[in-house]
């Protein structure tokens, strides 16, 4: 049986953890078993809905103070889980909830683990799967050796079925040990794409000259109803917060479409979203190596491209 | 307070990524070797203002690797650190990796273990947690800051789409990102002081390892890029929804 975590925040399950059910549904049909989730901590939506993913049975621990995270609690709970329901293959997002569990999973189970999955295992000849390396440079095709297994997958990495039966709903009960971390607060961009799960990116380099120009990237994600993102400089120089910094050493992330806007593209930046499906770069200068990555580029001055495209989306979409 | 500080050995960021023998090795030709950035900046820096803050602290540093690891080892013990051990073991399998660490872990009692959130070749972020699951501490993934007082730690970590801060009780290991400190350059004294500081190289403990990279490929070239007029935007946006069909 496949097992997917389903992480989830503010009552509702994360759109990266509907990729993994899926992800973990169609694994299961390929390996001849069934996918079932675990819910650890509550939730304000139908579960069951989860079904819709080709879930068959849906694990609830509806205990409220598994809605922080306390790495080291998870970890026993969804360990529980697994020798109780008899999981042979476990499935996180590798998201931040995926990235905190998922290793601690691994040490404590002795299953391998291959983190930021991109494609379903190849089983023709052992468990192969494939992921990304050296910061989106390369792929690597990894080997689980032992018996129980652990993939997380990227998010954006997978579709989202939506066209299975409604679940099963089983209360799971299991012992939730004293959480040793305290969560003392939570602060929220709210009212903004959130960027590692955004389809749409558009993001802003030195060449808008200064945060006061910002409006130029932001007019245009909100047309598309798009995350912002920002290179290095943009960080260090503090025009834009850091948590917006994609790249090497900021965020790395794959969304459907990549915008990049007056951002030469070296390559430590291409590293953190050379994954993306789609690359539009709009740079004035004609040489700019990020062209060389695009799908879609203009050569021009964003200062006169930028608002035209914005005007274009929004006549597109009827918002005017 | 013990802490110890974990490094990697890492291609560096602009190093050309290509695979040798049948697609199985990365090919080291010409690369140049960095301690992870990740590492470096953010974790071994923080550990060393801690150390400034209190010159009481005891701060160790240690990596998995070959012989040839030893170079990015004394740039780190450049930066700060009053001792490294390197277990002599070529890195692979992450949770080989993690054992090794926590196997000195362990010997060491330290308070505190941090990490950077993850190397930038293997992209797992998978060896903090695998320690801490082994020493059975508390873990806090992706820290930007962290702030000590007495026994207790604070920390501010990445959500999606925002911050959450944690309290917990030390012993803790911490993997840390950027906002955590400010990248540092050795000084000449540091370079000459790091010469001398002990180096000590342990064998490792024997552990199966649980996965194994069965070969690497790189992602198809793109086709290249379809240049669209500055004065048709909306030419852009109509190839964006109907042939790239992403909008």
């Amino acid at each position: 049986m496949v097992l997917v975590i389903i992480d989830h925040a503010d009552g509702k399950i994360k759109k990266s953890s509907l990729e993994a059910a899926t992800y973990a549904a169609e694994l299961a049909a390929q390996t001849g078993t069934t996918a079932e989730a675990l819910i650890a901590g509550t939730i304000s939506e139908d579960a069951s809905l989860l079904g819709l993913q080709g879930i068959k049975k849906v694990h609830t621990l509806s205990d409220v103070s598994l809605n922080n995270l306390d790495a080291q609690v998870h970890t026993a709970v969804i360990s529980e889980a697994v020798e109780k329901t008899g999981a042979t293959i476990v499935v996180f997002s590798n998201n931040s909830y995926g990235k905190s569990v998922a290793p601690r999973l691994s040490a404590k189970l002795k299953a391998g683990l291959v983190a930021g999955a991109t494609a379903l295992p190849d089983t023709s000849n052992g468990f192969v799967v494939r992921k990304s390396v050296f910061s989106g440079k390369a792929f690597a095709n990894v080997g689980i050796l032992s018996a129980k297994k652990i993939i997380s997958l990227n998010p954006n990495a997978f579709h989202i079925a939506d066209g299975g039966q409604k679940a099963e709903l089983v209360p799971f009960a299991a012992s939730v040990p004293q959480p040793k971390v305290t969560v003392t607060g939570t602060e929220k961009v709210t009212g903004e794409v959130s960027l590692s799960e955004a389809e749409i990116v558009v993001s802003g380099g030195r060449g808008l000259k200064g945060p006061e120009n910002w409006y130029l990237v932001t007019d245009l994600a909100h047309a598309l109803g798009a995350a912002t993102a920002c290179s290095r400089p943009v960080a260090d120089s503090d025009w834009r917060p850091h948590h917006e910094h994609v790249g090497q050493t900021g965020l790395a992330i794959a969304p459907n479409l990549y915008i990049a806007i007056g951002i030469s593209g070296a390559i430590q930046h291409l590293a953190g979203v050379n994954r993306s499906k789609t690359i539009v770069v709009i740079n004035k200068d004609p040489e700019a190596p990020f062209f060389k990555a695009a799908d879609y580029g203009i050569v021009g001055d964003a200062f006169e491209v930028v608002p035209k495209i914005t005007e274009a989306v929004k006549k597109l979409k009827g918002i005017s | 307070m013990k802490i110890l500080v974990c490094i990697s050995k890492t291609p560096d960021t602009t190093a050309k990524i290509a695979f040798s023998d049948n697609n199985t090795k990365f090919a080291t030709d010409g690369v140049q070797w960095i301690i992870n950035p990740y590492d470096e900046w953010y974790s071994l820096v923080r550990a060393i203002e801690i150390k400034e803050a209190d010159p009481s602290t005891v701060l160790h540093l240690v990596n998995v690797g070959g012989a040839d690891s030893e170079p990015i080892i004394r740039k780190a013990l450049a930066l700060g650190g009053d001792e490294a051990i390197r277990i002599n073991l070529e890195a692979g399998d992450a949770f080989c990796i993690a054992s090794q660490i926590a196997s000195v872990a362990k010997e060491g009692g330290y308070d505190l273990i941090l990490t950077g959130k993850e190397t930038i070749d293997y992209n797992g972020s998978s060896i903090g947690g695998m320690v801490a699951e082994l020493l059975n501490i508390p873990y806090i993934s992706h820290a930007l800051k962290l702030t000590l007082d007495g026994n207790e730690v604070s920390c501010v970590r990445e959500i999606e789409g925002g911050e959450e801060t944690d309290k917990v009780t030390l012993p803790v290991l911490v993997s840390c990102q950027k906002g955590m400190a400010e990248q540092r350059i050795p000084n000449m004294r540091g370079i000459m002081g790091a010469r001398t500081k002990p180096l000590k190289v342990l064998e490792p403990v024997a552990v199966d390892a649980l996965t194994q990279i069965v070969s690497y490929d790189l992602p198809p070239a793109k086709e290249g890029v379809k240049l669209i007029p500055a004065d048709q935007p909306e030419e852009l946006v109509r190839l964006l929804r109907d042939e790239a069909k992403v909008i």
